[in-house]
C-alpha cells in the first residue's frame, strides 16, 4: 500500500521535473540553431523555429510536449495534439533533425546500460569485499593498505584513469584495444575507468557499516554466546552492514546506466553520456528534457527499489 | 583531562590524528608554494619557448608542453585556480545549504516539507545538465552585468565568478539535508525552548544557539565539499567549459595532456604531473575531512 502510494506520487513529481527542465534550458541564452551553417539566413532560422513551434508561448510548447490539449489547424478546426509524452514520444531532436529523441535514446541507451551494468558489477565486486575485509582487519596493515586504495580510487577522477589506462595498457604494453565497443577485450578498460570511483566509494561505505555493526550490542551478545566468527560476520553483521551500500547503490546505478561523458568520450563508445553533455550545449530542448526525464525516472524508480530492499534486509524497518 | 572544554578535547584529538595533521601541513605547503611560485620560478606560466614537449630534466622539472611552456609553472598556476574555485565554491554552497537547511529544519511542518521537496527535485536532475545550463545562463547574465558595472577587463574574471556561483549553486543540496536533520532534532531541546521563553528572536536562536551546536558537522562537510567542487571544476575545464586558455586549471592541463595521447609517442609527463598534483591535493583534503570528523565526533571520547 505504502509503495503504491509512492508510485502514484511519482507522476506529479516527474511532471514538475519535466517542466523545470523545459523551462531551465529555455532560460539559458542562445538557441538550438546558433550553430547552423554560416551565414545562416534569418529566413531559414525563422522557418525552423516555426516548424518546431518555438515561437509559441512556453506553456503551449509544454502542453504540446505532453501531448495534452488542442489547437486550430490551417482550416480553423480544433485538433488534438498528436504524439507527446502521454503517447510515449519525447518529440523531435532539434540537432539530429531526422531522428526523434525516443529513437536516439533507444539506440544509445542499451550501450550505456551494458557498460553501466558491467561497471556496477565491478564496483560491487571489488568494493564490498574490500570494505568487508578492511573492517575485519581493523588496525592491521591490511586495513591501512586497503583503506588507502579505496580513498585513492575516490580521489582519482575518470579523466585521469582513462588516459592513464590507455597510455599504459593500450599504447605502451598493447594489452587491450584503446577504443570502440565490440569485442570482450574492448570492455575492460572502460569498465574499470567507469567503476573505479564507485568501487572506492562502496568500499568506504561497507567498511564504515561493518565497523558500526560490529560495535552493536547483539554482535557482542552473539560473540559471548560462543557463535563462530564466520557465522557472526556473514550471517549477522553483513546483513546490516550492507545497508548503507544498498542505499547508495540506487542513485549510483541511475548515474551508471545513463552513461558517462568522460568514459564514452575517451573510448569512443556510442552511448548516452555524450548526448547528455552535447544536448545541453546545443540547446537541443526536447533532447535535454527527454534525458532529464529518463534520468529522473531511473533515479526515483531505483530509490523505490532500494527502500523495498531495505525492508527485506532489515526487518526493523517498516513503512506505512 | 576533564577540565578541558569540548573544543579543546576535539583539538587535542585532531592533533593526535597523524594522517590528518600530515595532510594539513601538506595543504599548507601546497598553498604557500602555489602563491609564492611566481617569485621563485625562472619561468612564467604563459611564456612560450622553442623547447616543445621536453621530458622532465634539470631545467624543466615537470617537462614542457606543446608551446614549450614550463609545465611546473603551469601546474602551480593551475593548482592556484583549482584551489580558489574549490574553496570559494564550497563557501557559496555552505551559505546556501546552511541557510536553506536551517530555515527548513527550524520552521518544520509544511514549510519544511516544501523546502525539502525542492531539494529532492533538484537532486533528481542529472548534475551535468544542471551545471551546464546553470553556468551558461549565469555566463550570459553575469557578463552583461559586469560589463555595465565595471570596465571590460572584468569579463575575464567573470568566468571565475560564475564558476564559483554555479558550482556552489549545485553542490549545496547534501549540506542542506544534513543541516536540516540536525536542526530538526535540536529545535525541540530544552535550551532552545528556554531561549524562546525568554523572548529571543528566531534569528537570535538560530545564530547563537543552534548553529554553534552544529558547527562541527558543518566544518566536516565543508572540508569534504572542497574536493568535490575541485573535481567538478576540473571536469568542466576538461570539457572546455571551465577555465579558458591561456589561463589554466589542473583539469584543463590534464585535458591538454590527454589530447596529446597518440600511438607514436607518449608524453606521459603532461598527464602524470598535473594529475599527481590534483590527486594528492584531493587525498589530503579527504584525509583532513576524515580526521576532523573523528575529532569532532563526541562519541570518539569514549573510544580514546
Amino acid at each position: 500500500m505504502y509503495f503504491l502510494k509512492r508510485i502514484l506520487f511519482l507522476i506529479p513529481l516527474l511532471l514538475v521535473i519535466s517542466f523545470l527542465a523545459f523551462g531551465l534550458v529555455r532560460v539559458a541564452p542562445g538557441g538550438p540553431f546558433d550553430r547552423e551553417r554560416k551565414p545562416a539566413s534569418p529566413e531559414i532560422e525563422r522557418n525552423l523555429r516555426a516548424k518546431y513551434h518555438l515561437n509559441d508561448p512556453v506553456w503551449k510548447q509544454y502542453l504540446r510536449f505532453l501531448g495534452v490539449g488542442f489547437e486550430r489547424d490551417a482550416q480553423g478546426r480544433m485538433q488534438g495534439f498528436t504524439g507527446g509524452l502521454i503517447r510515449g514520444d519525447f518529440g523531435p531532436s532539434l540537432k539530429y533533425r531526422n531522428h526523434g529523441v525516443t529513437d536516439i535514446i533507444a539506440q544509445a541507451l542499451p550501450v550505456s546500460m551494458a557498460l553501466g551494468l558491467l561497471a556496477f558489477g565491478f564496483a560491487l565486486g571489488v568494493g564490498i569485499p574490500l570494505g568487508f575485509f578492511t573492517a575485519v582487519k581493523q588496525g592491521c596493515w591490511q586495513d591501512y593498505a586497503g583503506s588507502f586504495l579505496a580513498i585513492l580510487a575516490v580521489c582519482v577522477p575518470g579523466f585521469v584513469v582513462g588516459p592513464a589506462l590507455v597510455m599504459w595498457f593500450g599504447l605502451h604494453w598493447r594489452w587491450f584495444p584503446v577504443a570502440l565497443w565490440d569485442s570482450p577485450a574492448h570492455i575492460i578498460l572502460p569498465t574499470v575507468t567507469l567503476g573505479l570511483y564507485f568501487a572506492g566509494k562502496i568500499a568506504r561505505l561497507m567498511r564504515e557499516g561493518m565497523l558500526t555493526t560490529l560495535n552493536e550490542g547483539f554482535i557482542v551478545t552473539a560473540r559471548a554466546k560462543g557463535l563462530s566468527e564466520t557465522a557472526l560476520l556473514w550471517r549477522h553483521a553483513f546483513r546490516l552492514a550492507v545497508l548503507p551500500v544498498v542505499s547508495y547503490a540506487g542513485p549510483m546505478l541511475a548515474d551508471l546506466l545513463t552513461g558517462s561523458f568522460i568514459v564514452e568520450n575517451i573510448f569512443q563508445i556510442p552511448g548516452l553520456g555524450v548526448f547528455m553533455v552535447n544536448s545541453s550545449l546545443n540547446r537541443d530542448y526536447p533532447m535535454v528534457v527527454g534525458l532529464v526525464l529518463l534520468y529522473a525516472i531511473l533515479l526515483l524508480g531505483l530509490n523505490l527499489v532500494v527502500d523495498l530492499l531495505y525492508s527485506l534486509l532489515d526487518r526493523r524497518v517498516r513503512y506505512e | 583531562m576533564n577540565d578541558l572544554t569540548p573544543n579543546q578535547k576535539a583539538w587535542r584529538r585532531f592533533r593526535r590524528h597523524r594522517l590528518a595533521m600530515a595532510s594539513a601541513w601538506f595543504l599548507a605547503a601546497i598553498v604557500l608554494l602555489v602563491l609564492l611560485w611566481p617569485w621563485i620560478s625562472a619561468y612564467r606560466p604563459e611564456a612560450i619557448s622553442e623547447a616543445q614537449f621536453q621530458p622532465p630534466d634539470g631545467k624543466h622539472w615537470f617537462g614542457t608542453d606543446i608551446h614549450g611552456r614550463d609545465l611546473l609553472a603551469r601546474a602551480f598556476f593551475g593548482a592556484r585556480v583549482s584551489l580558489l574555485v574549490g574553496v570559494v565554491g564550497a563557501g557559496v554552497s555552505l551559505v546556501i545549504g546552511v541557510v536553506w537547511g536551517a530555515v527548513a529544519g527550524y520552521l518544520g511542518g509544511r514549510w519544511d516539507s516544501w523546502m525539502m521537496r525542492v531539494v529532492d527535485i533538484l537532486y533528481s536532475l542529472p548534475s551535468i545538465i544542471f551545471v551546464i545550463v546553470l553556468i551558461t545562463t549565469l555566463e550570459g547574465v553575469l557578463k552583461r552585468w559586469l560589463l555595465q558595472v565595471f570596465s571590460p577587463e572584468w569579463s575575464a574574471v567573470s568566468r571565475l565568478l560564475f564558476l564559483f556561483v554555479g558550482l556552489g549553486a549545485v553542490s549545496w543540496l547534501t549540506m542542506a539535508r544534513i543541516v536540516r536533520g540536525q536542526v530538526l532534532s535540536l529545535r525541540t531541546r530544552s535550551f532552545v525552548e528556554a531561549s524562546r521563553a525568554l523572548g529571543a528572536s528566531h534569528a537570535h536562536i538560530l545564530w547563537r544557539h543552534i548553529l554553534p551546536n552544529i558547527a562541527g558537522v558543518i566544518i566536516v562537510y565543508v572540508t569534504l565539499t572542497v574536493p568535490a567542487v575541485i573535481l567538478s571544476e576540473s571536469f568542466l575545464s576538461y570539457l572546455g567549459l571551465g577555465i579558458q586558455p591561456p589561463q589554466a586549471s589542473l583539469g584543463s592541463l590534464i585535458a591538454e595532456g590527454a589530447g596529446q595521447i597518440n600511438s607514436i609517442r607518449i608524453y606521459w609527463w603532461m598527464i602524470v604531473f598535473p594529475a599527481g598534483l590534483l590527486v594528492s591535493t584531493l587525498l589530503a583534503l579527504n584525509f583532513l575531512g576524515d580526521g576532523l570528523r573523528d575529532a569532532l565526533d563526541p562519541r570518539s571520547d569514549q573510544r580514546s
